[in-house]
């Protein structure tokens, strides 16, 4: 909503008092820079030999092969959440009530559960002494749940989203119920999906820096031996967080253009209302 | 089973701990959040652009990234937080893991209820501010009696997921010494090997009620406040 329709155009004495808001902001904010600057320097934390490690090859390399470990964990949980999405998703819009509950408990139940508890509970059941998976598997799995859960909700508002004119005129054709879903309805769905699709991919790549509690590889994860050698906590956690802030942004960059590419300006499917933010509920 | 059945006091005590931190951060969240809504809506251009690059810098950073932050990085620079531990209140003081687990927790969730409130406000269609405008309201009459109320109710739902987040984001802070539900369930594990699932289930239930708990809260106040 424009400002400007609540309130008349600013007179001379508003400007001048928003002018003066400019002035004192900017000082404000000036300050905290500045006290922010002012303690890491007097910390020591400015001197080259902290901040030196960042641009040693040898830990480039060791931080970028991190990253990769991130990007890996990130992507590889969205694929599977994806299937596992799909399967809840369209089993919760089934006809069949045996079916549907159980696909509504299991979905209810991931979302619910905080993805540090499962990441906990899988490392604990299948990795831990001689378990089948490495940790990077628990880190996987937990979150495969988790958005598994989250992307059901994503594909039944994507199903639900497209026209109920689709179906009835595909269903007039003759068609079953499999084909229904199958030939008109997912097609369609996933092109209004697609931008939720990936900024989830955010919200999972953000998740992965919870491997650090059951040591699995990853950007968290090589941050604690970095500052444990260097004693350089202060600048280590400042590029981390920078090389988590970059690529997420990247990826919410894409989401954008895909959505411009796909669905022009119509909003896509409103991910606060189905569970972005890490969690949530369905409407 | 009977592994926390037999210690239930230690279950109810993590619980206590999710719930205590869930509450603080929840309400200095709602707080600090509102401020940075009102500054990402207001005139004053700079104002909207630090609360912006607030927003996207908090809201792109991993949780864990802000502990980081608070419990390791902090100290180094000379704020370990332990002032907090010489204020007493009838005895009882606030510790300075639970002050700067809740400092971590609220400074991530005020960005997401920031936006939470924006949305909320632009929720409310513009022909609404503007028939207000048209009948002669003033910009607080227009506030007060017409954006504001239909804003309040759009807020409620995305409000409602932020705070469920922060349930379970509360568990983060086991990985830095706060003996929540989640590290006390570590600790349940590793005593007892052969109750895993039950344990597992248990705990989570826990949370569970909690989430829906504050979910039927939040019904229960859209429902009233729904115009017919």
């Amino acid at each position: 909503m424009a400002g400007s329709i609540l309130f008349d155009a600013p007179g001379p004495k508003t400007i001048a008092r928003h002018r003066l808001y400019t002035v004192l902001t900017v000082l404000v904010l000036a300050a905290l820079v500045g006290f922010a600057v002012w303690r890491l320097e007097d910390t020591g934390q400015l001197v080259y030999d902290k901040w030196e490690v960042f641009w040693t090859p040898a830990y480039v390399e060791v931080i970028g092969e991190a990253l990769l470990n991130t990007l890996k964990m990130a992507f590889g949980a969205i694929l599977l959440a994806i299937v596992f999405g799909l399967v809840f998703g369209i089993g919760k819009l089934s006809e069949h009530a045996l079916i549907r509950w159980p696909s509504w408990l299991v979905v209810e139940f991931f979302r619910a559960v905080p993805v540090l508890l499962l990441m906990i509970f899988i490392f604990y059941w299948l990795s831990i002494g001689g378990g089948p998976l490495s940790p990077l598997w628990c880190v996987i799995a937990a979150l495969m749940l988790y958005n598994g859960a989250v992307l059901a909700e994503v594909f039944r508002a994507g199903v639900n989203a497209v026209p109920r004119g689709q179906a009835e005129a595909a269903y007039a054709l003759g068609m079953r119920k499999s084909q229904v879903m199958l030939s008109v309805q997912l097609p369609q769905a996933v092109k209004i999906m697609l931008p939720s699709l990936i900024s989830q991919c955010v919200v999972a790549l953000k998740d992965t820096s919870l491997g650090f509690y059951i040591v699995a590889p990853g950007l968290t994860a090589v941050a604690r031996p970095i500052y444990q050698q260097f004693a350089n906590q202060v600048p280590t956690a400042i590029v981390i967080t920078a090389i988590y802030i970059t690529v997420n942004l990247l990826l919410t960059a894409l989401a954008t253009w895909v959505q411009h590419r796909l669905i022009g300006e119509k909003n896509p499917i409103d991910l606060s209302r189905v569970g972005n933010m890490d969690g949530g509920r369905a409407v | 089973m009977e592994a926390v059945f037999s210690n239930f006091d230690e279950y109810l005590k993590a619980f206590g701990l999710t719930l205590g931190l869930f509450v603080v951060s929840g309400l200095a969240s709602l707080v600090f959040g509102l401020f940075l809504a009102s500054l990402r809506v207001g005139p004053v251009g700079i104002m909207r652009k630090a609360a912006a690059v607030y927003v996207t810098v908090f809201r792109n950073t991993p949780l864990l990234m802000i502990f980081i932050f608070m419990a390791v990085a902090m100290p180094k620079l000379g704020y370990n937080f332990k002032f907090i531990e010489d204020f007493e209140i009838a005895g009882y003081s606030v510790s300075a893991f639970f002050f700067r687990s809740c400092l971590a927790l609220t400074l991530y969730t005020s960005a997401f209820v920031a936006e939470a409130f924006r949305s909320g406000v632009n929720a409310v269609p513009v022909g609404q501010a503007e028939a207000g405008r048209a009948i002669g309201l003033t910009f607080t009459q227009s506030m007060r009696y017409v954006v504001l109320p239909q804003a309040l109710r759009a807020v409620v739902p995305p409000l409602t997921s932020v705070q469920v987040a922060l349930i379970k984001n509360t568990s983060v802070a086991a990985a830095f010494g706060m003996a929540e539900a989640v590290a006390t369930m570590r600790a349940f594990n590793n005593d007892n090997a052969d109750q895993r699932i039950q344990i597992f289930l248990l705990f989570a239930i826990g949370y569970i009620l909690i989430v829906e708990v504050v979910s039927l809260a939040s019904y229960a106040l859209e429902r009233r406040w729904k115009v017919a």
